[in-house]
Formats: structure tokens, C-alpha cells, sequence
């Protein structure tokens, strides 16, 4: 046997410290960020009247620290009760900051991605010292799908997304032969997104908050 | 000598293993989580991961409740004061707070768990300091918006990210050199190692000083040396041409470690700053201020934890490398090396969005 180590010794071991600290490194990246935002959301698929959906409005109420700080340096004539014209420029600003993140809403209809344009009717509404922003997504152009899948959830779960439980999700004007399924984060269905979290040590972060999904299905035959 | 190798090889996957862990957990407890039904508000994800995100969002969620309880009962400040230390103590298992950058500076560095506890308690502090100096300036004293707070916020975690490519990139710079010199060390070790094929025998448990150290010292302080004795093939391989350590950690320690501290330290904590605008509009800011800095304390004991963890893993592959001066040196140069890497790509991924860290509060 040599004294001297073989150089591929040498060199295994080299990377199997440098997976070692690469380990550690990204398990305490993949702790990943758990929620500062909540919302309670309720939402309403709309259709249009030749049976196509044409966007999404929500509701979304938010928790009482986020509605603490976001009305922050915000005047009201009469003091903790804020109107709707007060708050215009704040859900200006929500509106805008939300596109960043596509709305938090993800379509699919028959399989396939359907983007969303531009917010409309946007609105808050100060109430029971929350509040709740109002705004309708329409959709680029209204689609007829037999199947369509609607996600509401934050990639990276910096907001965490809880529907109503009383009419979490209405359909608006929809063919009535389409049938809802709404599906929580938390059902024990939602298995499969659940073990995505081990998908962590494959660097992506997109798509950590999928098991955070509130997932509407939409069916049509 | 292969042995050794093995060993630490084994060991390399026996911390790996341990990291794999709660992954493997998490599929086992996903099938069967807590047993119990579980309350609305908790994730849906279980395993240890599940967990402490579980934990994290529920002692989270009962702090603004605690906070206005609080206004009418003074004896609610202190379970405050309790959930805001269990709060920092979880979350700083996530994103952010520098874990993952005090620890990768530790490794690169020469550093003693003891440094490493500093580093993490100072940059907590800080961390602390800051997201109350921005809370008192910007909703206190200027009374602005969301808005422009999170303008403000951003601005600041540009300006940490920038800090910690900066800082990554000259550990790398230094460390680079380390490990290109015990690079070079090298060639002569494998040629002497074909030595070792014509038969000579060094003798076992001569590593540290074979007989040939004298004339092998002398050619690697003095090339002049060499000329004498000729043959650089006969270099005891034993010996390294690489820095030691006590060359590497050199002056200047003290200010690299300050640089650790703002480049982490300098960007608030989103839930910290949560709960100051929240008790600020409750007419308790103390209160706020107070949890603040426990809440720092938590991050401070969870990010030192981790980083005794790392600077006892170096220690670990420093001494089972020990008696193998010429490799054991690459080996260690080479981790500080790529931890000094680990740093700059933090920094450049943080930078650049590629790394996700904790969102600033816009909305």
C-alpha cells in the first residue's frame, strides 16, 4: 500500500465534502418561507352568455396585520373607518403589485394555459378592521373548455390562500351542465402535490407553493 | 491510506444521509400526519419541514391577537415576548437571516464555533435594529405608506445582496489561491506515488515527517535547495506546498467577520416588521420593539446552531484528512474554496432573482 493517498481518492472525497456542504446549503435553503400574508378568498367563475368563461372575480380579505400595515400613513375623514374612494390609490397600488405574481390565479382550460389581462372593477373595502380587495381577472379571450382547472395559490407561499368555507366558489352564468369540484390545500386528496415538496434539492422554487393550491375544476361535457 | 479515504467518503454520505432525512420523513409522515385531525389553519404539509412551518404560522398568527390583548392586559406582553422568541426560533429555519452565508463564511474562513455564535447573534441584532429603525422612521416619525416602505425595503435588500456577492466574491479571490496553490501541489504527489511502484517504502505512521521532510522543506521555502538534491520526485508527498491555516485566516479576520454581519444583518425580517407596524397602530410600538428583539434572539440560537454544525463538520473532515498533509490540504482548500463560492453564487443569485428569499411586504 503507497503512503501517498491516489489521486482519486483525493478527489472523491474533495467531492463528497463539497456535496456535504452542499447539502447543507440547500437544506437550509429548502426550509424555504413559510406565510406573512393570509387571505381568505371567495371567488366567482364567470361566464359569458355564449357559455365561454370569461374571467374571475375575487374577493380577497385580508388578515388584520396585512390590513394593518397596508393602510398605514392612509387618511380617513372619520377615524378607523375608511371609504372606498380613500382606498382607491391603495388598491391602485394592490392591483399593480399583484401582476407581478399573475394574480396568484392560474387557468388551464382543456389542458392548456389561458393567460389573463389587465384588472377591472378593483376595489377595497375597509370592514370589521379588515380588508377586502374586489377585482374581476378577465381572461385575453373568453374560452369554451370542457375542462377547465383554476389555481389560486403564491409559488412561493409568502401569502397563503384560504377560500371561505361557506361558498368558497360560485359559477356565474355557467352552461348548466357544467359541474364544480373545489378542492383545499389540506385535503387529503391533495397527496401528489404534497410530495412535491421533496422536489426541493431540484433548486426549483416555482413550484413550492403548488401544495398550497386551491384547486377549481370546471367541467363541462 | 485507501481506507482513510473510504472512511471519509462514508462519512461524507453519512451527513448526507442525515440531510436526506427529513425528506424521507416527510413522505412517511405524509401518509400518515399527526395522526390526530388536524386544525384549519395548519399547512398541509407534514414531515419536520411541515412542521416548522405549521409552528412558524401559528405562533405567528397569535401574535397580533396577544398584541391587542396586550392594550387592556399588561401580562400579555409577556406571552408576546414567549411566541415572538419560539417564532424567531422556527423561523429562522427558513429563508433569509443568513444561515446558509455565516455558515458558508465559517467554512471558507478559519473560524471557531465560538466566532460562528457571534457573527449569528450580532447579525440577529442587527437585523432587529434595522427593522425597527425602519418602522420608527418610515410609519412612526414620517407616517408614509406601504408603498413606500416597500420601496424602502427593497432598496435595502438590493443593497444586502450586492454586500454578500461582494463579500463572496472576495472570499473567493483569497480561497482561490489556497486552493490553486495546493493544486499545484499536486504533480509532485503523484509522482511519487509511482514511486511508491518501484517499491519504496516510506513506512506507515511516518506520515507527518518522513525522512525526506528535511530536503522537501527545503525545496518548498527555498527553490535554490533543490538544485542540491536534484530530484523533485523524491518530495515527500506528505508535504504541502498549500498555505496553513494559520497563514489563511491572516489580519483582517475581525473586519471580514463585520462584513458577515451587515451583509446579513442589514435586511429586516417581513414578519418583524409586520408586527412593529401592527403594534405601532395598537399604541404598544414598545411591545413591538421588545418581541423584535426576541425574536432576533430565537433567529440568533438557530442560525449559531446551525453554523456550529458546519464549522464541526470542517473540523470533522479536517482532522480524518489530517494525516494526509499533501491531499488532506487540497481537501481542505478545497472546501473553503467552494464555500467561498457558495457565498458569491448567494449573492449573485440573491441579486439577481434566482434565489428565492423572503418576500418584502409589497402589495
Amino acid at each position: 500500500m503507497g503512503l501517498c493517498f491516489r489521486r482519486d481518492d483525493v478527489l472523491r472525497v474533495l467531492f463528497g465534502l463539497l456535496a456535504l456542504i452542499g447539502g447543507i446549503v440547500a437544506g437550509s435553503v429548502e426550509a424555504k418561507a413559510h406565510p406573512h400574508v393570509w387571505i381568505t378568498a371567495r371567488s366567482e367563475v364567470v361566464y359569458g352568455a355564449d357559455g365561454a368563461m370569461t374571467g374571475v372575480r375575487h374577493a380577497w380579505t385580508f388578515d388584520d396585520m396585512f390590513t394593518t400595515y397596508a393602510l398605514q400613513g392612509i387618511e380617513a375623514k372619520t377615524k378607523n373607518a375608511w371609504t372606498r374612494e380613500e382606498l382607491a390609490p391603495l388598491a391602485q397600488t394592490n392591483v399593480e403589485s399583484l401582476k407581478e405574481f399573475n394574480f396568484f390565479t392560474f387557468a388551464k382550460a382543456d389542458g392548456r394555459k389561458s393567460k389573463f389581462t389587465e384588472p377591472t372593477d378593483y376595489y377595497l373595502e375597509y370592514k370589521d378592521s379588515t380588508l377586502t380587495l374586489h377585482f374581476v381577472l378577465p381572461l385575453k379571450a373568453p374560452v369554451a373548455s370542457k375542462q377547465l382547472a383554476l389555481e389560486v395559490f403564491d409559488p412561493s407561499y409568502f401569502i397563503d390562500f384560504k377560500f371561505e368555507d361557506k361558498d368558497p366558489i360560485k359559477l356565474v352564468g355557467a352552461p348548466a351542465s357544467c359541474q364544480m369540484q373545489f378542492q383545499r390545500p389540506n385535503d387529503d386528496t391533495a397527496n401528489t402535490a404534497r410530495m412535491n415538496e421533496n422536489n426541493f434539492l431540484n433548486g426549483d422554487n416555482s413550484n413550492y407553493g403548488a401544495m398550497f393550491a386551491n384547486k377549481i375544476m370546471v367541467n363541462c361535457p | 491510506m485507501r481506507g482513510l479515504a473510504r472512511g471519509l467518503a462514508i462519512t461524507a454520505a453519512a451527513f448526507a444521509a442525515v440531510l436526506f432525512f427529513d425528506a424521507i420523513w416527510h413522505v412517511a409522515m405524509a401518509q400518515n400526519p399527526f395522526g390526530g385531525p388536524r386544525p384549519p389553519a395548519e399547512p398541509p404539509a407534514g414531515g419536520i419541514i411541515g412542521w416548522i412551518l405549521a409552528k412558524q404560522s401559528e405562533f405567528y398568527r397569535e401574535m397580533s391577537g396577544t398584541i391587542r390583548a396586550a392594550k387592556s392586559d399588561g401580562s400579555a406582553v409577556w406571552t408576546l415576548l414567549g411566541i415572538s422568541f419560539a417564532y424567531g426560533i422556527f423561523h429562522a429555519a427558513g429563508p433569509g437571516h443568513g444561515k446558509a452565508v455565516i455558515s458558508s463564511y465559517l467554512v471558507a474562513n478559519e473560524e471557531t464555533a465560538r466566532r460562528g455564535i457571534v457573527l449569528s447573534f450580532a447579525s440577529a441584532l442587527l437585523q432587529a435594529l434595522v427593522a425597527v429603525v425602519i418602522v420608527a422612521v418610515f410609519a412612526w416619525l414620517l407616517s408614509a405608506t406601504a408603498k413606500t416602505m416597500c420601496s424602502a425595503e427593497k432598496a435595502i435588500e438590493i443593497v444586502s445582496y450586492a454586500l454578500i456577492a461582494a463579500f463572496g466574491a472576495r472570499l473567493v479571490w483569497t480561497k482561490g489561491g489556497g486552493f490553486m496553490r495546493a493544486l499545484q501541489a499536486k504533480p509532485a504527489m503523484a509522482a511519487v506515488h509511482q514511486h511508491d511502484h518501484h517499491g519504496h517504502d516510506h513506512g506507515h505512521g511516518d506520515h507527518h515527517h518522513g525522512h525526506h521532510h528535511d530536503h522537501a522543506h527545503g525545496h518548498a521555502h527555498d527553490h535554490g535547495h533543490s538544485h542540491d538534491h536534484g530530484h523533485v520526485h523524491d518530495e515527500h508527498c506528505g508535504h504541502s506546498h498549500g498555505p496553513t491555516p494559520d497563514q489563511l485566516a491572516g489580519p483582517g479576520g475581525w473586519q471580514r467577520g463585520l462584513g458577515t454581519i451587515f451583509a446579513v444583518g442589514l435586511r429586516p425580517c417581513s414578519g418583524a416588521i409586520l408586527v412593529l407596524v401592527f403594534s405601532l397602530a395598537q399604541g404598544l410600538f414598545w411591545a413591538g420593539i421588545a418581541a423584535t428583539f426576541v425574536m432576533g434572539l430565537g433567529t440568533a440560537i438557530t442560525v449559531a446552531t446551525i453554523a456550529i454544525v458546519a464549522v464541526s463538520a470542517k473540523g470533522l473532515a479536517r482532522r480524518l484528512s489530517a494525516g494526509r498533509e499533501g491531499g488532506g490540504a487540497l481537501v481542505m482548500r478545497g472546501i473553503e474554496f467552494a464555500a467561498a463560492g457558495l457565498v458569491l453564487l448567494f449573492g449573485l443569485g440573491l441579486l439577481f432573482g434566482y434565489l428565492a428569499a423572503e418576500r418584502a411586504t409589497c402589495l
